[in-house]
Formats: structure tokens, C-alpha cells, sequence
């Protein structure tokens, strides 16, 4: 178990990452999702142990492990960047890390040959990286990752350099490797779908700190409070300030929305409505749908699904509807929320009765 | 052929064959006249042929520059490059200590070369300079004037000081152009200082090697000014190197037939082996995947 107690990282005046704490259970995926700058990286290093931190300790099975140099750790990392010896082979970069390791001829030979198969470099072991396109570099220090048989593998957005259906085919194949090895696995993306995708638990991040760490799927239907609802969100998450009068949110005592029954019993006032875009709809979606209407101001087509911009009162919402819709800028469209899907959170930024809410969903 | 000519390019090469012909073709062409010449003055010349060039070859003294030409190119390469990339190695990669490292390193660049070869007479004297001063006081014998060995490690001292800069800067700017990743990755493997070396750092350094290689060969074969202010090419004849040599030939006895087929002697031995080093290094890159 690879544990995180109270890991603070000051870098002059800035801090980093804040009050971290964390545990990491063996043989289990886990995500870090955040935006750029949302300290990440810092935690990848911090628990490769190529920083120390300011405050706060890491602790690996029991031991205490702050300070100990990365080497001695038994870690494994994949970076962003194709990082790859240049002038060795494929096969001598998957080697390397067993070289260093002092393990017998045989011995690497044997352990190259499978990380090669598993990672599909079977046919280039005697290539140089930079002669290979992107993905087999990137799979070739997977690869050397993997051979090393690290307690913690640190996977830093490793598929951010790649081109799109390289990526998709990566992240497939990702789960599959990390499921035959009983090591930790952490990594790091910017994209929720890419989360959502790994499975295995998420940490979002936000601003150095770690807003809410469990299981994705959890974290990504109840969110704890609003960045980690935002951070999760991909179109941006939808939202608007409504007052609660009895069993109705409104809004200027016009439109209104159904209290969940699960959280009738909150106070009235102002709350933060929020919802995916998925769950706006153009047609009604289950019986107690509710239907506003807006203004189009763009659509966007990404394949099979468009991206309907509208506004709304005097916030923009974004409708991810499968199909094919064309709408012409300031037309005004019929949309449907699911009174069940919402995100209640008070004025403070906390969900409301998330828990309940959640089993509901 | 359907292709279309369009004699409008000539045009834009024009510029470039104009200033490659004043400044190297046209001058190049006169020294190749001179050498199949020779004259009594006047501006009367007779045809000579191969002559100079065959009573070039055919002399000792010329064999005897040339010899201490090349050892004095391989003695700069051998300390020069490995102590420029050693210092480089250990220059620092971010803080306020690069800034100062790099104008402390560009500093001896920006001395014109007769300022340095007469820093290093004052420097080396036995009487008033420091250097000079200081080791007869040690009771080493020093004497540039007199010592040929002192006179070389005079040069050679003289030479280093004034040019591993080069290397150093043109090595820095190698290095700091390796994404720090990989130090990262490196240093997650355990690998070594030396695999670091050995397989990152010089790796990435191999372009920028061959340049500093290329320009320290050229710049320490047709050494020149600090060896004639310091040295004057004594004591006897012991460092004039060529280029000295011509300038006595050509300046001191307007001996121009016999200048003019030495420099270009000189000049082919330089591109020669210019080319040598380009073509094994290049090679050597592409194998090892650069």
C-alpha cells in the first residue's frame, strides 16, 4: 500500500500540492484527474520520490519511505514525452532497467520477449526508437515500465503526445496490461472520458489538493462538491443558480424544477444547480422530464454527436445530443432535464445529501 | 519534357554567386595564377608550371610545419574537447549560477586574438610577468624565449585558455536541450553518471560535437596570430607552423610563386581533413541513431 500522509509541496512561494493524503491499495488502477497545472505531476514525482516533500510523509507497506531516492523505491514511470535511450534498441531500452538490476542473460531475455509481445514491438525489437512512429515509442517505454516488475508503476499522462486513434487504441489495450501485473498503477490525464474508460479509482484534483479520491464511477455520478463536479466534466458541467421555494428550485418565480425527493427536507434559499451535458436532452427522456427553452448560439458536430450551445437565462449550457442536429444560431430549442440527474450543491460548493442522491441515480 | 524553365531563378542566385565570387572564387583564381608563375617584378610573369609546387614538396622545411601543425591540431582536439564537454557537463542547467557561468565562459571569446597573444607575453615573462615571474621564483625553468618546450606549452596553454569556451558553449547549448525527463527516467532506473553520459548526454551532444570538432580544427591548424605575437615562430624555427611560414614566404621575401603553391597545399590539406572528420562522425551519428 502506497500511502500519502498530509504531503504538502511548496516551490518558493508556490504551493503545489496541498495537504495531500492518499492510499493506494495494490493491484488497483488509479486515476489522477485534473486540469493542467492542478499539481499532477508534482504528485507523480513526489511519489517517485524525485522530490521530497515540504511537509507530510509517504509511507510504502508499513515503511516510511520520504526521502528515499527513486531508485531504491522500485517505481517505474512513463512520461508525456517519448523518453527512450536513443542510441539502444528497442529491445537493449526494454533491457535496460534489468541491466541495471544485475538479472541474468537468460533471465531478461525471457522477460523482453513477453513486455515486446504483450506491447505488440515483436517485429521492431532490433529497431531504434526514433526510427519507430510515436506509438511504438510510447509502447516501448510502457514496455521497459513494465519489464522492471515496480510496486508502483507512475504513468504521467503518457497518452497526451499521441494522435487520436493511437490513443484510443492505447487506452484499450492499458487496463488489460495493468490487470496481468499486481503492481499500483497511477495515472495521471487531463480528460474525464479517459477515466471513465480506465475505471479503477479516480483522485480529482484541483489547485495542489485532491477534492475526492473513490471508486470512478462513484466519484463521477456523486461528486462531493462543485470543482469536482467541474473537474469531471467533459463538456464543461452545466450549471445555474436557482432558489429553493418548498419543492420547486426557481428561478425569478418563473421556471422551476422538482426538488429530488431524496433532499426535500433542505432549507429553502439559493443552490447551485448542476447537471452533464449528456443529461440535457432535446426530447424527453423519461416522464418527469422537465422542458426549458433556450436560445441556440452554436452547434458544434463532432461525428456522431453534436454540441448544442444555448443560453439560458444569463448562463450558457452545453446539450451533448447524439445524432446529427443543425441548428441555426439564435433559434430558440425545446430541452428536457432529467429531474433525477441533478447535482445539488449549496452555497459553499457542497453536494447536497450526495450519498442519497447517488443511490437514487 | 514538359518541364517549364524559368530563368527568373538566376535572379535570386545572382547575389549569392556575386559575393561567393568576390570573396572566395575570384581571390581563390589568383593564387592558382601565381602559383604556375614566376616574376622579377614589374608585373612581368613567366610560366613555371608545377614547378613551385614540386620544390614545395620536395622541401624539408615545409614538411617540418606541416608535421608541427598536425601535432599541434591533435594536441588542442585531445584537451581541448574532452575538458569543454567536461565543463559544460558540470555547468548548471537553471538558477542564476548560468547566467554567470556563461558570461565567465563567453569572456575569453570576446579578446581579439593579438590582445590574448599579447596578454600571454606580458603574462609569461621572466621579469615583470606574473606567470613567468612566479615559476623562476619556484625554480622552474620557464623561458618561452629560449625553451622550445616552454614555447609550446606556452601556445598550447595560451590556445586552450582562449578557445575550450567554444566547445564548453557549444556543448552547454547541447545538453540543455535535452528535456529534463529524461534525467528523471534515468535516475527511476538507477542507471549510473556514466550511462548517463554514455547513453543521454552524448548522444544528444553528437551534432554539436562535430561542429566544435570541425571549427577547432580549422580555427588550430591555421594558427596564426598568438604564436607570431608571442613567439614570433621561435626560438629558431621551432613553432612556425605553416601559415607563419607563408607569411614570411609571401610578406617577408615576396617569394609569391612559391606562397601562392603553399597556400593552396595548405588549403586542400585543411579541407581534406575537414571532410575526413565530417564523413566518420556523420557516419558514426547515423549509426548510433541520430
Amino acid at each position: 500500500m502506497l500511502e500519502l500522509r498530509n504531503v504538502s509541496k511548496l516551490v518558493g512561494a508556490e504551493t503545489h500540492i496541498n495537504d495531500v493524503s492518499l492510499s493506494l491499495e495494490h493491484g488497483t488502477l488509479n486515476v489522477l484527474l485534473g486540469p493542467t497545472l492542478s499539481g499532477k505531476t508534482s504528485l507523480i514525482r513526489l511519489m517517485a520520490g524525485l522530490d521530497k516533500p515540504t511537509s507530510g510523509s509517504i509511507w510504502f507497506d508499513g515503511h516510511n519511505v520520504t526521502g528515499v531516492a527513486p531508485q531504491k523505491r522500485n517505481v517505474a514511470m512513463v512520461f508525456q514525452q517519448f523518453i527512450n535511450y536513443p542510441t539502444l534498441t528497442v529491445y537493449e531500452n526494454i533491457a535496460s532497467p534489468l541491466r541495471v538490476a544485475g538479472v541474468p542473460r537468460a533471465e531478461i531475455d525471457a522477460k523482453v520477449r513477453r513486455a515486446a509481445e504483450l506491447m505488440r514491438l515483436g517485429p521492431y525489437l532490433d529497431r531504434l526508437p526514433l526510427n519507430l512512429s510515436g506509438g511504438q515509442q510510447q509502447r516501448t517505454a510502457l514496455a521497459r515500465a513494465m519489464v522492471k516488475n515496480a510496486s508502483v508503476v507512475l504513468l504521467d499522462e503518457p497518452l497526451a503526445n499521441l494522435d487520436y486513434k493511437l490513443r484510443e487504441e492505447l487506452r484499450t489495450e492499458l487496463p488489460r496490461i495493468f490487470a496481468e501485473a499486481g503492481s499500483i498503477f497511477v495515472y495521471a490525464t487531463t480528460e474525464p472520458m479517459e477515466a471513465l474508460l480506465l475505471g479503477g479509482r479516480t483522485a480529482t484534483l484541483s489547485e495542489g489538493r485532491v477534492t475526492q479520491f473513490g471508486p470512478t464511477i462513484e466519484v463521477f455520478r456523486r461528486p462531493v462538491d462543485l470543482i469536482t463536479a467541474r473537474t469531471f466534466a467533459d463538456p464543461p458541467l452545466n450549471t445555474i443558480v436557482l432558489n429553493k421555494q418548498g419543492d420547486r428550485f426557481v428561478l425569478d418565480g418563473e421556471v422551476g424544477l422538482p426538488v429530488p425527493r431524496e433532499i426535500a427536507g433542505i432549507a429553502d434559499g439559493p443552490y447551485t444547480i448542476g447537471f452533464q451535458p449528456h443529461h440535457l436532452s432535446l426530447t424527453p427522456m423519461s416522464a418527469d422530464a422537465v422542458a426549458l427553452t433556450a436560445r441556440v448560439v452554436v452547434t458544434e458536430i463532432s461525428g456522431s454527436e453534436s454540441f448544442i450551445h444555448v443560453g439560458f437565462a444569463d448562463v450558457r449550457w452545453v446539450i451533448l445530443a447524439p445524432g446529427v442536429h443543425d441548428f441555426e444560431a439564435d433559434r430558440t430549442v425545446e430541452m428536457f432535464v432529467d429531474p433525477g440527474r441533478l447535482l445539488v450543491f449549496d452555497r459553499d460548493g457542497r453536494a447536497v445529501g450526495a450519498t442519497t442522491l447517488g443511490k437514487a441515480a | 519534357m514538359d518541364r517549364t524553365w524559368n530563368n527568373k531563378a538566376w535572379f535570386l542566385v545572382l547575389p549569392v554567386l556575386l559575393l561567393v565570387a568576390f570573396s572566395a572564387i575570384i581571390p581563390l583564381m589568383t593564387v592558382v595564377n601565381y602559383s604556375v608563375q614566376d616574376t622579377f617584378g614589374n608585373n612581368v610573369f613567366f610560366w613555371v608550371g608545377v614547378e613551385w609546387f614540386e620544390e614545395l614538396l620536395h622541401s624539408p622545411r615545409f614538411w617540418q610545419a606541416l608535421l608541427r601543425n598536425l601535432i599541434f591540431s591533435a594536441i588542442i582536439l585531445a584537451i581541448q574537447i574532452p575538458l569543454g564537454v567536461f565543463i559544460a557537463l558540470n555547468m548548471p542547467r537553471r538558477g542564476w549560477g548560468v547566467s554567470v557561468c556563461l558570461v565567465l565562459m563567453a569572456l575569453p571569446l570576446l579578446i581579439p586574438w593579438n590582445v590574448v597573444g599579447t596578454i600571454w607575453q606580458v603574462f609569461g615573462r621572466v621579469d615583470i610577468g606574473l606567470l613567468g615571474y612566479t615559476l623562476a621564483r619556484l625554480g622552474i625553468n620557464y623561458n618561452y624565449v629560449q625553451d622550445p618546450l616552454a614555447a609550446w606549452v606556452t601556445v598550447i596553454v595560451m590556445d586552450i585558455w582562449h578557445w575550450t569556451s567554444l566547445v564548453v558553449l557549444l556543448c552547454y547549448a547541447g545538453l540543455v536541450s535535452i528535456p529534463d525527463a529524461y534525467f528523471q527516467a534515468a535516475k527511476i532506473d538507477g542507471a549510473s553518471r556514466w550511462s548517463v553520459f554514455r547513453y543521454i548526454q552524448l548522444p544528444k551532444m553528437n551534432r554539436v560535437l562535430l561542429i566544435a570538432v570541425l571549427l577547432r580544427f580549422m580555427d588550430s591548424f591555421m594558427i596564426y596570430t598568438e604564436p607570431f605575437v608571442v613567439t614570433g615562430g621561435g626560438p629558431g624555427n621551432e613553432t612556425t607552423f605553416l601559415s607563419i611560414d607563408l607569411v614570411k614566404m609571401a610578406i617577408g621575401q615576396f617569394d609569391v610563386g612559391p606562397a601562392a603553391a603553399m597556400s593552396l597545399v595548405y588549403f586542400l590539406i585543411v579541407l581534406l581533413v575537414c571532410w575526413v572528420f565530417y564523413t566518420v562522425m556523420t557516419n558514426y551519428g547515423e549509426e548510433s541513431g541520430r
